[in-house]
């Protein structure tokens, strides 16, 4: 039977057997944490603790009001060291919150279980979302208390589950569905009483066969009810919320729409898992998975480490490089950022840690296109990448719109297959940023 | 050491597959019919190739170094472009119409339009139709050391069919014709080579030669589907020439209407047409209406509703 998929994608190396079999160890680090303040997509936070203050586990460190935002909460117990400029992943200087970890881990008193959380108003739940600082930990870091607050007209009738996981490389989320299988189904049940009538999808890549069968066991014997798993076809990028919900639904929606206005919330494994974590057990979300491999790494692993751990210990701890790396990635290797420095803190948004040697980076030289439409065969979004790339080299950004250039989701399937390797998805990516740059621009005036 | 890391937009792997790659395999699965053209022609034939190559070579190099800019003699596309217009001549053609070809392919047709993949005609289909309007003797002269004489698309169109080859004869090219076109079953395994290496789509070769053998039936021509698509240059054309990614359309749709329109013109030019061949100006007239193809046949953006053009 042809499994559901979307049009279009490729079909990378998955080199995932580094770490499949690697089960997730935790990593609790000593010395300083550092708690960047923009942790989130929407308003990045600012600091509401001052140098000298002590902090305990689930302490705010970072806040803002703002609807579309979400608190930065201490992963650790000690002392704020200071408050300063600190490098982050895209190698820019961003004001961090600094912490000087006492190594005793000790959880803040407010942080409890939400009391007959089964029997609860379902609207705790939303504040308790927000108040652990849960966003979407696919890595797109969408704050999840607003996916759980759509606007009363929409009509909610697929709560999907993100199991996907189609970037090469990663296993987080697969070791998380494994390993914590109950926890994620028992996230999703707790976030169905929202929407009643919803049913739950649990959404996973028939490359990951180990946990589909954990998955559909653990609803058979758990009891689960409105939820099942839908095995889909291995295809990047499966796991974008457009391709997901096309593949799941069959439905197709215009850029200036939501997954909520066609009837679709869509969580990450993990983020379901923390969900739970947060409202159950009364955990905050302090800690992140991170699959740490390549062909750099010398014992590729799955590590839990709080957030603000530097890159740099964890990448100690996968026993360091065995080659020299010639890039190092947050996330993965289609949409991940590449690092100029690995003494940066792990953030919300790191899926991964990513280190490649020359051979599985391919850096080669940018040659002519040759309009072989490899390229527009890829394209999940039905753009023609080769002719959208001439168009921002010209400055013509009107006719880049025209031709649906905003649209594109910077999956990186087109330049993954120009045989004259063009950097297509760079283009797009400097198109859509000139062109809301005049937006903003237009805006103002 | 992190000084060395390199700092770049994502993605950051990348399919194996290069130009040069894509160059070599199309050598490669051209390798079968030049290799039944010298079985069948002679070392005469071989000559041929090895001129066109290396004079589209030289005159790649030579323009690149004139023009200051980069040399891409590298990437194979030169030596494609070679290989594909001594498919397209005469074993008996004069080494120095084989060069001045070469040179009218590369530098007029090819580098004044700016190189790999932006002249809007093939190369070597344009070098062929210059060549034959400057030599049209030697350009139709078939006849090597006695053997073979017209060509059987000539055959028919003189209306001496009771002359014509075997089928058999046609399939495995001991015809009369031009170096790389005459033997169906080499251009059928180079056609499988393209195919298994996902070099090319099947929808290029396939639609164009069906709709030529339908419509040649159609147009009530007297020797049949089969024998029309065995003869001439169109296997050549439909498999290698028309399936060129710079002139052909960008979609799979565009595609398929490139090939139907490629087979029309074929069969009309084959009916009704004063030369016997047609699939090289048919390959020609389709290419110039690419950019138009390309503009009404973009694929649907997701999500977007469908508008008129």
């Amino acid at each position: 039977m042809r499994l559901p998929t979307f049009w279009g994608g490729i079909h990378p190396p998955q080199n995932k057997d580094l770490t499949v079999n690697e089960e997730i160890e935790s990593y609790l680090p000593t010395g300083e944490l550092v708690f960047p303040m923009a942790q989130n997509i929407g308003a990045p936070c600012s600091p509401v603790v001052a140098k000298g203050d002590r902090v305990l586990v689930g302490t705010r460190v970072g806040n803002n009001d703002a609807f579309v935002s979400a608190p930065i909460l201490s992963s650790v117990s000690g002392t704020v060291k200071e408050v300063a400029m600190r490098m982050t992943t895209p190698g820019l200087f961003e004001n961090c919150v600094v912490v000087e970890n006492d190594g005793l881990y000790e959880l803040a008193p407010e942080w409890k279980p939400l009391e007959n959380y089964e029997s609860a108003d379902p609207k705790e739940y939303i504040k308790r979302v927000r108040d652990a600082g849960i966003v979407g930990f696919g890595g797109a870091t969408f704050p999840a208390a607003v996916k759980l607050s759509p606007p009363p007209t929409a009509k909610i009738k697929w709560l999907i589950i993100n199991g996907v996981e189609c970037e090469p490389y990663l296993n987080c989320d697969n070791r998380l569905m494994l390993e914590e299988t109950d926890k994620i189904l028992k996230g999703l049940r707790l976030m169905l009483r929202l929407f009643p009538g919803a049913e739950g999808v649990i959404a996973i890549e028939n490359n990951k066969p180990a946990a589909i069968a954990a998955m559909n066991d653990a609803i058979v014997k758990g009891g689960f009810n409105n939820m099942t798993v839908q095995p889909l076809m291995v295809k990047y990028p499966q796991g974008a919320e457009k391709m997901l919900i096309e593949a799941i639904t069959g439905q197709e929606y215009p850029l200036s729409k939501l997954p909520a206005d066609v009837g679709c919330i869509i969580f990450n494994v993990r983020t379901t898992h923390q969900i739970y974590e947060a409202i159950v057990e009364g955990k905050p979300a302090v800690e992140r998975i991170v699959t740490v491999t390549g062909d750099a790494i010398a014992r590729p692993k799955n590590i839990k480490t709080p957030l603000g751990t530097c890159v740099r210990e964890l990448i100690e701890l996968a026993g360091g490089f065995r080659e020299q790396p010639v890039k190092i990635l947050s996330g993965g290797p289609m949409m991940g950022t590449s690092m100029r420095s690995i003494d940066v803190p792990v953030v919300k948004g790191t899926s991964g840690i990513l280190a490649l040697t020359a051979n599985s980076a391919m850096l080669r030289p940018i040659t002519a296109c040759l309009h072989c439409g490899r390229c527009v065969t890829a394209c999940p979004m039905g753009l023609v990448p080769s002719a959208l790339d001439p168009l921002v080299h010209a400055r013509l950004y009107d006719r880049f719109e025209q031709e649906g250039g905003m649209n594109c989701i910077e999956c990186g399937s087109c330049t993954y297959m120009c045989p004259a390797n063009r950097p297509l998805t760079q283009g797009c990516r400097d198109g859509k940023a000139s062109v809301n740059a005049m937006r903003r621009k237009a805006a103002a005036k | 050491m992190e000084r060395l890391l390199v700092v770049s937009s994502s993605p950051h792997i990348h399919s194996p597959l290069e130009t040069p790659k894509i160059m070599g395999w199309v050598l490669a699965a051209l390798a079968p019919a030049g290799l039944a053209g010298v079985y069948f022609f002679g070392l005469r034939a071989a000559a041929v190739m090895a001129v066109c190559v290396a004079s589209c070579v030289f005159f790649e190099y030579l323009w690149e170094k004139l023009t200051k800019r980069p040399v891409t003699v590298s990437d194979l596309s030169a030596a494609v472009t070679g290989l594909l217009l001594a498919y397209n001549l005469p074993p008996t053609i004069p080494f120095w119409m084989a060069a001045a070809g070469s040179a009218f392919a590369i530098i007029i047709v090819k580098q004044m339009y700016g190189g790999l993949g932006a002249n809007f005609v093939n190369p070597a289909l344009a070098a062929r139709a210059a060549m034959l309007t400057s030599w049209p003797v030697p350009m139709t002269t078939w006849t090597l050391d006695g053997v073979s004489g017209a060509t059987p698309l000539a055959l028919i169109k003189m209306g001496a069919v009771d002359k014509l080859p075997s089928l058999q004869n046609l399939f495995i090219g001991n015809i009369g014709g031009c170096i790389g076109e005459t033997s169906a079953i080499a251009l059928l395994i180079g056609f499988g080579i393209l195919l298994a290496k996902d070099i090319i789509k099947w929808q290029i070769p396939v639609i164009y030669v069906a709709t030529v053998a339908v419509l040649c039936t159609v147009y009530g021509r007297p020797v049949g589907p089969v024998y029309e698509v065995l003869t001439g240059g169109l296997l050549l054309g439909a498999i290698f020439m028309a399936t060129d990614y710079t002139t052909s359309p960008i979609t799979v749709k565009g595609q398929m209407i490139f090939a139907a329109g490629c087979g029309l013109l074929t069969a009309l030019i084959r009916t009704w047409g004063g030369y016997p061949e047609g699939v090289s100006y048919s390959i020609l007239i389709m290419n110039l209406v690419v950019p138009l193809i390309d503009r009404f046949t973009k694929p649907h953006i997701f999500g977007e509703v469908k508008k008129n053009g």
